[in-house]
């Protein structure tokens, strides 16, 4: 149904409640295998494959509805806007991490160390403990000495500042695709895409080669104190946004392929570029708080 | 679902499509009225099951020693008893009225995002649903309370995962069901409705939305945190490993004081509908609450620490959070002032919405001095995990926003269904929760202030007197919303059998709107399944000073 004035509004909707329920599947599948239940990984993967051909299944929908038409500007709007708060909450969710990693590096190993108010603890429970950063903590410490868990920082100037360039560059790319969008020149556009989700998955691809490096050279896992904890949990949720990101972008380069999106109407390709931007300016923040800091 | 693309074809048929046939209906409907009305079902389902689990709470705590529960079951019901009168009652409540009643606030033809609005109600259950599956489980649900902290919340059973899922499930279910609010409120309202005149409860409702947005992420972020510290070695609250389990509590009350706006918000938007209409004057003070409900959405972003004064902080925090936190009164104050000159020299009358928001007026007020008074962080050292605070925030809690809740479902029912609900049983079942909640809640202070901790099955026999007469409370508080049950059913099956006219309420179309006519009073009772599709006429209110 539409409105008198053209606002489109859907009936009988039958993707949404498919999708939750394979997203419940998989949480309960993975809520049962860390408790060490033999069917839990199962659940996950039959979970997830239903939320990935369900959603498959919206977005087909809503992609075939945007190409005939059926959403007037101001359905748009609410699209954008809902894009846009979207990423805001994913601003808050990323703002968390950083804000452990700030509490931790300047207050509670300080604290550990003995600063401020924490003299008590550190006189009566870790005596040798040094507060410095990186820090795996007090734990590691026997009589003063490491116990076999050192472990190696990770340098900012090898792989993770050409992982920068690379997210930088696609930020480029994906506006140069963008361009050519607007341009109706769907040579640049195609390109532009091939472009940027090349890059993206490159950047994982580097990434999983860094993380290869911390695990098996450098004593360096999400056990490493925590200095590993906040380490690993800002760079891999990082990571895990730039894969969807880039599946993102994969399924508009394969929309853009098929002839889609218009000068005038590409909201995908809006939303889709939002998101690698947001991703991009999270890794800005990444390098520069946890890799060169 | 290329029946949908089909139907776009024709294009201007938009008023023969009624809702799909049987229980369908009610899985895949994209409408906003069916979408409220399940959000509300399953809210009232959800306030009996957690106060089921109150009453067993109450029951053990009639007399000293343990009667009937083990403090492991215990403990678990005061966990689950929040967390599901929380995340599945109260925000469940003013979402359905949300998705019923601001479409129709605005002339909008519906939510504007109505496929979403689909799914958030059904992550909400899938939610509830892994929530509530933890009570058959190894080691019992979760029983750290509902604050979760670390380290006890770690030595939770199998129930641990499928507790954190279940909040990541309801917070993207919040965030969904607030973007689409914003979407709607921002982006569909009829011409001439500009913000400054939207009614009330459309304003507190999308302040309620950008702190949902904001604060729903940074819990699912600090649950995460406690899920890969539990199953994958992290250390983020663990000193061992150089992190704090004090770093959780900041990251939890950073959402945790927005989140009790959340639930305070859209009760003072429904308080700032109804007072006008049965007072016969318009709100008092219209653009002051707004600022005031903005400024304590502000406010509720920098005082969360007021939480924690006796977690060990530098005296400089103590004291900065005292007084951030006290400023909070002004606006509050702001607000009840308002209500309070709303009223004043109306020609009032007292039909059972109006009774729950006058009293809602008084007791939210008491809540609000009691939490005035653990503002203060030398006192807060008494008062802290004991009685008092159970007291503070119930007050805040039932007879404000439970009070709220049924003040709107008695305010509303006659337009959702057509028929008016029965006035004597209403009345009565107002006095009789009015009395109760007292009878309940306020010995309870006594209890605090005299040093009884929570959350403890048991206790000192010189608390005796004052918990007997609290279960006492409790019991026929909890016995008297079965009357609400009965008056809900009751009504949706026809009610006193007299048909309600549009307005249902003398002076709602005037008085019930923002600085408009309220919109939902010039449609029928009951509307028809699609409203506005064609947009309203927007009618100012111009009044003389």
């Amino acid at each position: 149904m539409s409105t008198s004035h053209g606002y489109y509004i859907p009936h009988k909707a039958t993707w949404p409640v498919l999708v939750t329920a394979g997203l419940l599947c998989m949480l309960a599948g993975f809520a049962g295998y860390l408790n060490g239940s033999s069917s839990g990984s199962g659940f996950m993967l039959l979970g997830f494959a239903i939320f990935i051909v369900m959603l498959a299944g919206w977005f087909t929908l809503q992609a075939g509805e945007s190409e005939s038409g059926t959403y007037n500007t101001q359905v748009g709007i609410s699209f954008r806007m809902g894009m846009m708060w979207f990423i805001f909450s994913e601003v808050m969710f990323f703002a968390v991490f950083f804000g452990t990693l700030w509490y931790t590096r300047n207050l509670s190993v300080p604290w550990l160390g003995g600063e401020g108010t924490g003299a008590a603890t550190k006189e009566l429970l870790w005596p040798s403990f040094e507060a410095k950063w990186p820090s795996n903590g007090p734990k590691h410490l026997v009589d003063g000495k490491p116990d076999g868990g050192e472990f190696e920082a990770m340098g900012a100037f090898g792989l993770p500042l050409l992982n920068t360039l690379l997210l930088l560059s696609s930020g480029v790319t994906c506006t140069w695709a963008h361009h050519g969008l607007l341009a109706k020149n769907r040579d640049q556009l195609i390109k532009g895409l091939i472009a940027t989700v090349t890059l993206g998955f490159l950047f994982v691809l580097c990434q999983a080669t860094e993380y290869h490096e911390a695990y098996t050279e450098m004593g360096l896992t999400l056990g490493t104190g925590i200095y590993g904890s906040t380490f690993f949990m800002l760079t891999g949720f990082h990571g895990f946004h730039v894969c969807v990101g880039a599946i993102i972008l994969s399924v508009v380069l394969f929309r853009s392929w098929k002839g889609h999106f218009k000068p005038e109407n590409h909201f995908a390709f809006e939303a889709a570029a939002w998101y690698w931007h947001f991703v991009d300016v999270v890794w800005l923040g990444l390098f520069i708080f946890v890799y060169i800091m | 679902m290329s029946a949908i693309v089909a139907e776009h074809d024709e294009h201007h048929d938009h008023d023969d499509h009624g809702p799909a046939k049987g229980i369908l209906r009610w899985i895949i409907t994209t409408n906003h009225k069916d979408i409220g009305t399940l959000y509300l079902i399953f809210a009232l389902a959800m306030f009996f099951v957690g106060g089921v689990m109150a009453l067993i709470i109450r029951a053990e705590l009639f007399q000293p020693g343990l009667s009937f529960v083990e403090p492991q079951f215990f403990n678990s019901m005061t966990t689950m008893h929040a967390l599901v009168m929380i995340f599945g009652g109260v925000m469940p409540a003013f979402v359905g009225l949300a998705n019923w009643m601001i479409p129709l606030m605005i002339g909008a033809p519906d939510m504007a995002l109505p496929r979403m609005n689909n799914m958030s109600f059904w992550m909400l259950v899938a939610g509830v649903v892994l929530l509530s599956s933890t009570l058959f489980m190894e080691g019992g649900a979760p029983a750290a309370g509902w604050t979760m902290y670390p380290p006890l919340v770690l030595q939770t059973g199998k129930a641990l995962p499928f507790a954190i899922f279940s909040v990541h499930l309801l917070g993207i279910s919040s965030i969904m069901g607030a973007i689409n609010i914003i979407a709607t409120i921002f982006n569909m309202r009829a011409p001439g409705m500009t913000l400054m005149r939207m009614p009330m409860f459309v304003w507190t409702w999308v302040i309620t939305a950008f702190l949902l947005i904001a604060v729903m992420p940074v819990f699912a972020g600090a649950v995460t945190m406690l899920l890969t510290d539990k199953f994958f070695e992290t250390s983020f609250f663990d000193a061992a490993g150089g992190g704090d389990p004090v770093l959780y509590q900041h990251i939890f009350w950073f959402f945790g004081h927005p989140e009790v706006y959340i639930l305070i918000l859209p009760t003072f938007g429904i308080a700032s509908t109804i007072i006008p209409v049965f007072s016969r004057k318009p709100l008092f003070g219209y653009s002051s609450m707004v600022y005031a409900t903005a400024a304590i959405a502000f406010l509720s972003f920098i005082v969360w620490a007021h939480h924690m004064f006796t977690v060990g902080m530098p005296l400089a925090g103590e004291l900065y959070f005292m007084y951030s936190t006290m400023i909070i009164a002004v606006p509050t104050a702001v607000k009840v002032f308002n209500w309070t000159a709303t009223m004043w020299k109306g020609a009032m009358t007292f039909e059972t919405p109006m009774l729950f928001s006058i009293s809602f007026v008084v007791l939210f007020t008491m809540g609000g001095f009691t939490g005035l008074m653990m503002a203060i962080a030398p006192s807060d050292l008494q008062y802290h995990d004991t009685y008092f605070i159970v007291a503070h925030f119930h007050y805040v809690l039932v007879p404000s926003a439970v009070f709220m809740i049924m003040a709107a479902a008695y305010y509303w029912l006659p337009k959702w269904t057509g028929n008016m609900y029965n006035e004597k049983i209403g009345q009565l079942h107002f006095w009789l929760s009015a009395v109760s909640v007292n009878i309940l809640f306020f010995p309870q202070h006594f209890l605090g202030l005299a040093g009884m901790p929570r959350r403890i099955p048991d206790y000192a026999v010189q608390f005796t007197d004052w918990n007997m007469i609290s279960s006492i409370g409790g019991f026929i508080f909890g016995f008297s919303q079965l009357l609400f049950l009965y008056i809900v059913v009751d009504t949706i099956r026809g009610g006193t059998g007299e048909k309600v006219t549009n307005e249902v309420w003398e002076g709602a179309l005037q008085y019930g709107g923002g600085m408009t006519q309220g919109l939902e009073w010039t449609l029928p009772s009951p509307p028809p399944y699609h409203t506005f599709g064609e947009a309203p006429e927007v009618v100012v209110i111009e009044y003389e000073h």
